[in-house]
């Protein structure tokens, strides 16, 4: 019985090389299983990499990645970060929430009339192909320094990407499903709201993630250009005082925030809207 | 006294064509899809629109489920002149249109889900033709899950549910493989003689047509013109392997070969 026990279990028993063998086994199989783990690791050699180009360093202006962590934890407890966010986060969520709205509407309706789409889809591709950046000065000379103007320069970069990813969206819709809900005699609403919207569902979310990135661009240029406020308050005065430490901590911070309000929104739109994509 | 068995007769001949097709022709832009197309569809008949590819035979169904309108001509269904999609008629698509967000169990019901038919009664009947078109087990399963002969099915159960007379197949076997197709022409004509009801049916397979049909009308191309009617009369109360080697069977594939074969390139 006992000369014949399983390889596992002489390893499990055995000496210290075999234990970190067996180590190598349990991260083989969870990174078998869990696509996190990748995640993990490309972050990881990232970081790695960061950390050795601050050490060299490629710039006196370049913290490492431990320098810009330690600043970020020294921001997040001293309460300079979440007040920030509060600011930032203000004409973020109004632009994108307009944004998302008039924008998916305004492309439904231009998907759904040849009408509508001659009218506004030619002033949204040259809106898009605008370097908006250019025209966010132009904003405060109408609009003042205020809530009112960063709005607007948010709204300036994601409305654009919103309105002509949804129009496509709808043109895209797969005809023979319209077809069959016409044949079924199913009214003009119920093949917007049962066949068309449901269908183009996946590239409304990618024209809403594209939206939502642009938005984040749109408080950044606002928050540097018109004036210093919120997280673009602390990356402009953490350069004027030279502490790029904490200047890069913010910067990292906004970054890491966009990239998860991201995958937040895919979650939401696999976990709710697409039931089909549960299974996978 | 005498008279009313001819009278009767004459009627007959009439109600039967539950659609009749009237001087059907369709033009896009400067191409002639089909050109004076005159048919009758008996009531309970299966009838097949065969031909090489070019010569409107899904155009023609098309413009008959209403989906497409003519250039000139007339589409009466039950002796009623109609322009567009109706509930006495159902189409089975040649790509499936199954919504892919969709169970299959909604995919059956979307017809009467539609019309407003309540959530219990829809289901209720959803349930039974999945039964009848074998699946039964897959009514929780999304449409990428299927293979493409059970989505076929899922699409046939979806024509069936809404309880039309005429159920217009377009091409419905041309993406299934060629074991599964033989299967479902077997269980389409069990369906057939169960539902009663009327089938048109689009094709560019000749034995598929030979073996299903009650009628099989030859279009040939450019434009589209009624080219032969044939009526195979197979007797299909034989097993299918028997039908498949019957000498009524190949001589009418034969024919129809002779007939289209001046068209293959």
């Amino acid at each position: 019985m006992h000369m014949t026990a399983s390889p596992h279990k002489v390893s499990a028993t055995g000496g210290a090389g075999s234990g970190s063998s067996s180590i190598v086994e349990t991260l083989t199989e969870f990174a078998r299983r869990r696509k996190s783990f990748w995640v993990v690791v490309s972050l990881a050699i990232l970081f790695t990499a960061w950390e050795i180009a601050g050490r060299v360093p490629i710039s006196f202006a370049f913290p490492t990645f431990l320098e810009t962590l330690s600043a970020l934890i020294e921001m997040a407890l001293d309460g300079t970060l979440l007040p920030a966010y509060l600011i930032t986060f203000q004409p973020l969520i109004l632009g994108v929430a307009v944004s998302a709205v008039l924008g998916i509407g305004l492309g439904i309706v231009m998907g759904l009339s040849d009408k509508a789409e001659w009218l506004l889809a030619p002033v949204f591709i040259v809106l898009q192909a605008a370097p908006m950046a250019a025209l966010v000065p132009l904003v405060t000379f109408v609009y003042g320094i205020g809530l009112v103007a960063k709005t607007l320069a948010v709204i300036m970069l994601a409305l654009p990407v919103i309105v002509l990813n949804s129009y496509k969206a709808v043109r895209h819709v797969n005809p023979s499903l319209v077809d069959m809900c016409r044949s079924f005699q199913g009214t003009r609403l119920q093949q917007i709201f049962k066949i068309i919207i449901p269908d183009a569902t996946p590239v409304l979310f990618a024209g809403l993630r594209l939206g939502i990135a642009a938005g984040f661009i749109g408080v950044m240029l606002a928050e540097l250009l018109i004036t210093p406020t919120g997280i673009g308050d602390l990356i402009t005065y953490h350069r004027s005082v030279a502490n790029y430490a904490h200047m890069y901590a913010a910067v990292a911070s906004i970054i890491a925030v966009s990239t998860l309000t991201l995958a937040a929104l895919q979650y939401v739109e696999l976990r709710f809207l697409r039931p089909e994509k549960r299974r996978k | 006294m005498a008279n009313p068995i001819p009278l009767r007769t004459a009627d007959d001949a009439t109600s039967d064509a539950i659609v009749e097709v009237r001087e059907i022709c369709k033009r896009y832009g400067d191409i002639e899809a089909l050109r004076g197309i005159n048919l009758d569809f008996e009531r309970g008949k299966l009838t097949t629109l065969l031909g090489p590819s070019g010569c409107g035979k899904t155009t023609l169904l098309k413009i008959i489920a209403g989906l497409v309108p003519a250039t000139s001509g007339q589409i009466r269904i039950n002796g009623r002149v109609v322009t567009g999609p109706g509930p006495e008629r159902a189409f089975v698509f040649q790509d499936f249109a199954l919504m892919p967000w969709a169970t299959v169990l909604r995919n059956v019901a979307f017809g009467l889900e539609l019309k407003g038919v309540s959530q219990a009664e829809r289901h209720r009947i959803a349930r039974h033709y999945i039964n009848e078109v074998g699946l039964s087990g897959f009514e929780e399963k999304y449409p990428h899950e299927l293979s493409g002969g059970m989505r076929q099915r899922v699409g046939i159960a979806r024509a069936f549910s809404v309880n039309a007379d005429v159920l217009l197949l377009d091409e419905p076997f041309s993406a299934v493989d060629e074991q599964n197709r033989r299967k479902f022409q077997e269980d389409l004509l069990r369906l057939v003689d169960k539902e009663r009801k009327t089938f048109l049916f689009v094709t560019h397979s000749i034995e598929e047509a030979v073996y299903v049909s009650d009628r099989i009308v030859l279009l040939s191309p450019r434009p589209g013109r009624v080219s032969q009617i044939i009526e195979p009369a197979i007797d299909r109360s034989a097993a299918p392997d028997v039908i498949r080697r019957d000498k009524g069977y190949l001589d009418v594939v034969e024919e129809i070969w002779q007939g289209l074969r001046q068209y293959a390139e």
